[in-house]
């Protein structure tokens, strides 16, 4: 199908096109200054960000317009961690003291999204009932929404007015034939509309809802699930047409399908990609600025990515909080400044660096190695190997370190016995971390770096607390110098 | 008789939503619909409203007491899926 596209299509000039293509601080490089400014300390909109600052969800949105294949509504557990889960649904009195809580509590948050669990913008009184209470009583924390589309274009005004300039529309396909097989209906002008008519109305609305966004300005990323067989080329032309309409940054996750969660993808047997799938559509997606540190988190979220924090703040917990805004508002904003002026430091020995030893010294044409690194945030190596719950992964060449991803060491779900094989928590480690071989932490036990080397992965614990990059190119550098990156032997392939 | 609400209901405010005559409301366990108020959406809507956006199959009855949206109706699962998985005790 052919889209319109509004104004001119730009020119790719301006993309990325080395190796590093997430949104890392040297993506942003090419952007404007206020552009800069508006994402640099958003965790989700800038992959450099997330390694200092905090985001929330509040879950006040339960109801959705429309239903997609990955997703079920019945669905409430505590030890799920994925889109559209939450434990406790919130009024927005409830939502705002939450904020209030959170914000005093970890100072290093500086987003409070809605996004769930079922679509902001089909719960408008509630959505925007929250947001305009925070924006009066914490004007210091960014807003921003999660919306499937479909009434977008009626609430982009209400959404410009509260101020709410970073806003995710999940766009899945372009392509109606292609939507027909992701959502079963849509509720529209008061009916249930089903199949390539419903895909089609959605399409429209979500393409012209971003189109508004754009022209007034407003940061849209777009979230994009990749379903294997279903839309895993199409993602590419959905990446290329949302990148020409303005969107700042596509988001392709995995999709997420597991019997038990009852979901009719889950349920009918539609496999997820592999990290290496996913990894190879994000590099396909040319030179749109590609998000790949999302942790496909829950609708009730809270803490840095990596991490969920959101029992320390259950409606009883609160309720029995202080809080002074006020004095917790001047805290965040005196450690958001110490925050910056690490990352400038941070930066500025980069650069220093960079400039006395151009690029890596080392011969091009070496093969990548891919390493797994433990950080409990700040950009460095800074987490024992058994209290990681994910690890970082990335890629290392003669060009540079690159992020490419992260692997949980806990599965979306963490509980008991019935909810999966007996395998030991090391053992599961080992097998999340295939494809690594190098593990970085600040320290390590004995035990684990036995079964680690027996796995071929080899455990590092020599640069703690050093920057997370540079810690990457050092051991490569290393592996080299001791003649572990020789080209493998030469391989029989005429089989 | 009016609609009705079953135990299958998750609780999502939708269909309180977009309820024209204001008859459902939010309650423990479930929500309830106040059958003095239900019209069915006649002169209103020519579908019922609460079951036209119920994204959970055999939580609304309609005026006859049958599932407005029968099981498989609103994800497309097969029948048989579903009791094969009900029996092997996943869902």
């Amino acid at each position: 199908m052919e889209l319109k596209v509004l104004g001119p299509a730009k020119p790719s000039e301006d993309g990325c096109s080395k190796g590093s293509c997430g949104s890392t601080d040297d993506q942003m490089a090419h952007l404007p200054e206020h552009i800069r400014e508006r994402v640099k300390n958003h965790p989700c909109y800038s992959e450099e960000a997330h390694h200092h600052y905090a985001r929330m969800h509040v879950a006040v949105a339960p109801a959705c317009n429309i239903q997609c294949n990955y997703c079920n509504r019945k669905y409430d557990c505590a030890n799920e961690s994925r889109p559209g889960v939450v434990s406790e649904l919130l009024t927005p009195d409830q939502a705002v003291k939450k904020t209030l809580a959170v914000a005093a509590t970890i100072p290093q948050m500086t987003v409070l999204g809605i996004a769930g669990p079922g679509d902001p913008l089909a719960n408008p009184s509630r959505t925007f009932d929250t947001f305009r209470q925070l924006s009066d009583k914490a004007p210091d924390i960014k807003l921003c929404v999660s919306t499937n589309g479909l009434t977008l274009p009626d609430h982009v005004e209400e959404l410009v007015k509260h101020n709410i300039d970073h806003v995710t529309i999940t766009i899945n396909c372009v392509d109606p034939e292609v939507g027909a097989r992701i959502y079963p209906w849509i509720f529209w002008k008061n009916r249930r509309i089903r199949g390539v008519k419903a895909a089609k109305i959605l399409i429209a609305q979500q393409q012209k809802g971003l189109e508004m966004l754009v022209e007034r300005g407003v940061l849209v990323k777009v979230n994009s699930v990749l379903i294997p067989g279903v839309n895993d080329e199409h993602l590419k032309e959905v990446s290329r047409i949302v990148k020409e309409k303005g969107a700042f940054l596509h988001n392709v996750m995995p999709l997420i399908a597991e019997e038990e969660h009852g979901t009719y993808y889950g349920v009918m047997g539609q496999r997820s990609p592999s990290q290496s799938e996913l990894t190879a559509l994000q590099d396909a997606c040319g030179d749109m600025n590609m998000m790949r540190h999302c942790r496909q988190c829950r609708a009730d979220a809270v803490g840095l990515l990596g991490e969920d924090r959101g029992q320390e703040f259950t409606l009883d917990k609160i309720d029995a909080m202080e809080i002074d805004y006020d004095a917790a508002m001047a805290k965040r904003a005196e450690i958001h400044q110490a925050i910056e002026a690490s990352r400038d430091a941070q930066r500025a020995a980069q650069t220093a660096k960079s400039a006395t030893a151009p690029a890596s010294g080392l011969p091009k044409g070496l093969r990548s190695v891919y390493m797994a690194v433990a950080s409990s945030g700040q950009g460095v190596v800074n987490q024992h190997f058994g209290h990681a719950k994910e690890f970082l992964v990335y890629e290392a060449s003669p060009e540079g370190a690159r992020f490419i991803g992260h692997r949980k060491t806990d599965q979306y779900c963490a509980g008991d016995t019935t909810c999966g094989d007996a395998e030991t928590a090391l053992q599961r480690t080992i097998r999340v971390l295939d494809g690594c071989e190098v593990v970085l932490c600040s320290k390590i036990g004995i035990e684990p770096w036995g079964h680690l080397e027996d796995a071929g992965i080899l455990p590092n614990g020599e640069h703690a607390m050093e920057p997370i990059e540079e810690a990457v190119m050092a051991v490569y550098r290393e592996m080299f110098q001791t003649g572990q990156l020789a080209p493998p032997a030469f391989e029989n392939r005429s089989a | 008789m009016a609609y009705e609400i079953t135990a299958a209901c998750v609780n999502c405010f939708a269909c309180m939503d977009v309820c024209p005559s204001g008859a459902i409301r939010e309650a423990k366990p479930h929500f309830l619909i106040d059958a003095a108020k239900c019209t069915h959406c006649e002169g209103d809507f020519a579908d019922p409203q609460c079951a036209s956006i119920c994204p959970v199959e055999m939580a609304i009855l309609n005026e006859f007491g049958e599932a407005a949206n029968p099981q498989g109706s609103l994800t497309g699962i097969p029948l048989e899926r579903l009791q094969a998985l009900a029996a092997a005790g996943i869902l």
